[in-house]
């Protein structure tokens, strides 16, 4: 990967623009985990949840996060395809499966293994801004063949009304970061997803934002 | 311009600004040693955020000019900031907040070329007619003379209000035009602010029984108020003659100013808070809240002080326009 290029996007501009020109509100930052493996979940409303959630991390970390990116949206063309590879490190996600030999999750059962930490938005895509829709159960397969990855569920509010889906015109507002406490696989898929989704809801209230319409 | 250009009196106040800080330091080291099992968690973490804020003023104040006003250009941006991202916005304002945005540079952009009549008309007439024009092309009509009220209300308070305070620093004297009186304008107005802030806190914890103002802002009391205008006109009467080059009458006239002034705008920005349900506007200064908590009573003080300065002393008018 190109460590160096994305030390200096990450230093020169995602930074001073996430720090700057929107300004991050993390509350219990100390629930993060300071070393891989770990898998972060959070809810997506905008293109730049995943760097949001890299800047949470100091730089000399940067080489551990994978944010997990649908493969057919930054395959499109070449060179947003080497800007998801090279400088965002994502891990591919086919979502579109066509063989059952491949399984898709094994780039991110990789990834845990060789001790990274794993972005992952289970609503799958970004959705209605500021709206927190449900979860799909992928989450809780990587959760299963990994039981002792702690799974950290983390509530954004902001970025929907700064950059939501469709615009390309960045307004600035503070984003709220809420970090949760880590979720333990007990065994059963929808005890997992309940405990997630419950979470999920307390960190939002946590917030008490009004609804953007 | 640099630390040595300013006035000796300028110097001196900054001076006396880090000695009264190290002096807080020095007492709460005592406090602690004396009384280590007391909570004083929120005393540190107030006085460091002091310590960073006078830090950074005393930098935008000495460099140069155009440096002090992108310092006051970025606090009305991080305050317009903090109010739009408290108040309910709609989807459909999100290009009417960038144009209340874009707002900013040019607010100060018209004070650093020196138009007045610009810079005091630019928001109250010209972004206060366009920013409807542009929500009508969008269209939307829910919610409509909420959004058009809310928005410009935090745009007069964040940027026309707290932009006076940029405004100061290029004032000359017709009488006196060799004089940079700006820098000690500035100071005497934001230090009295922010002392004002700090006495009303002191009196009213120390003495304070009878509310003021208990539906809006429970923790203000009348001694509170009392005392901090005392000691605030005290101040004023004492600095005032050096600092601005007012008479005795006019510091107080000033002190009295901005002691009133400065609790008004506090309680204005409570009663926000409180319709909104917010404890604190942000999270910006450790210990003090958001951005908006601490320049509170400078949307009052800045443009009521800079009123009253303006009529107080002959000054360039700047009525001519750009060129």
């Amino acid at each position: 990967m190109n460590h160096f290029l994305r030390m200096l996007f990450f230093a020169l501009f995602v930074r001073p623009v996430l720090l700057v020109i929107l300004g991050m509100n993390v509350r219990h930052r100390q629930r993060l985990v300071s070393d891989g493996p770990a898998i972060l979940i959070a809810n997506h409303n905008s293109h730049l949840d995943a760097i949001t959630l890299m800047c949470m991390f100091p730089l000399k970390m940067l080489r551990k996060l994978r944010p997990v990116a649908a493969q057919d949206y930054f395959f499109r063309n070449a060179p947003l395809k080497w800007f998801a590879l090279k400088i965002m490190g994502i891990l591919p996600l086919d979502r579109e499966v066509k063989s059952k030999r491949k399984n898709p999750l094994a780039g991110i059962y990789e990834a845990l293994k060789r001790g990274e930490i794993v972005i992952l938005f289970p609503e799958g895509s970004r959705g209605e801004p500021e709206q927190l829709g449900e979860f799909k159960t992928g989450v809780a397969h990587i959760a299963k063949r990994n039981p002792d990855v702690p799974v950290i569920p983390i509530f954004m509010h902001g970025l929907g009304k700064a950059l939501p889906k469709g615009e390309a015109l960045l307004v600035p507002f503070f984003l709220d970061i809420f970090v949760g406490e880590p979720v333990q696989w007990d065994g059963d898929k929808t005890q997992f997803m309940e405990q997630l989704s419950c979470q999920m809801t307390a960190l939002a209230a946590e917030g008490d934002f009004p609804p953007w319409q | 311009m640099g630390f040595m250009d300013l006035q000796p009196v300028v110097q001196w106040s900054i001076g006396a600004i880090f000695c009264t800080l190290i002096l807080a330091s020095t007492l709460l080291l005592i406090l602690r040693a004396l009384k280590p099992n007391a909570n004083l968690n929120e005393v540190r973490q107030r006085i460091n955020s002091w310590w960073i804020m006078a830090v950074v003023f005393t930098l935008a104040m000495v460099v140069n000019r155009t440096l002090s006003i992108v310092f006051f250009s970025f606090v009305s941006f991080l305050a317009l900031k903090e109010f739009f991202s408290l108040i309910p916005t709609r989807r459909a304002d999100r290009r009417i907040l960038f144009w209340a945005y874009v707002s900013i540079p040019l607010q100060y952009y018209w004070i650093w070329m020196e138009w007045y009549g610009m810079f005091i008309i630019f928001i109250p007439v010209y972004m206060f007619l366009l920013l409807p024009v542009r929500m009508v092309m969008i269209g939307e009509t829910d919610g409509f003379h909420r959004s058009a009220g809310t928005i410009h209300w935090g745009l007069m308070l964040t940027v026309f209000c707290i932009s006076h305070a940029a405004f100061l620093l290029i004032l000359k004297r017709t009488d006196a035009p060799e004089l940079l009186p700006g820098a000690g304008y500035v100071l005497f107005l934001v230090v009295l602010t922010q002392l004002n802030d700090i006495c009303q806190f002191l009196w009213g914890k120390s003495l304070g029984r009878r509310k003021i103002v208990p539906r809006v802002s429970p923790g203000k009391t009348w001694a509170g108020f009392l005392g901090g205008v005392g000691s605030t006109v005290c101040i004023a009467w004492l600095v005032g003659p050096e600092l601005v080059g007012f008479s005795p009458q006019q510091s107080i006239v000033a002190g009295l100013i901005i002691a009133v002034a400065g609790f008004v705008g506090d309680i204005n920005i409570s009663a926000l808070k409180r319709d909104l349900r917010v404890k604190d506007s942000g999270s910006l200064l450790p210990g003090h809240g958001g951005i908006l908590d601490r320049i509170d009573s400078l949307t009052y003080t800045a443009p009521l002080f800079f009123h009253y300065l303006y009529w107080s002393f002959p000054f360039h008018t700047f009525g001519t326009g750009p060129g």
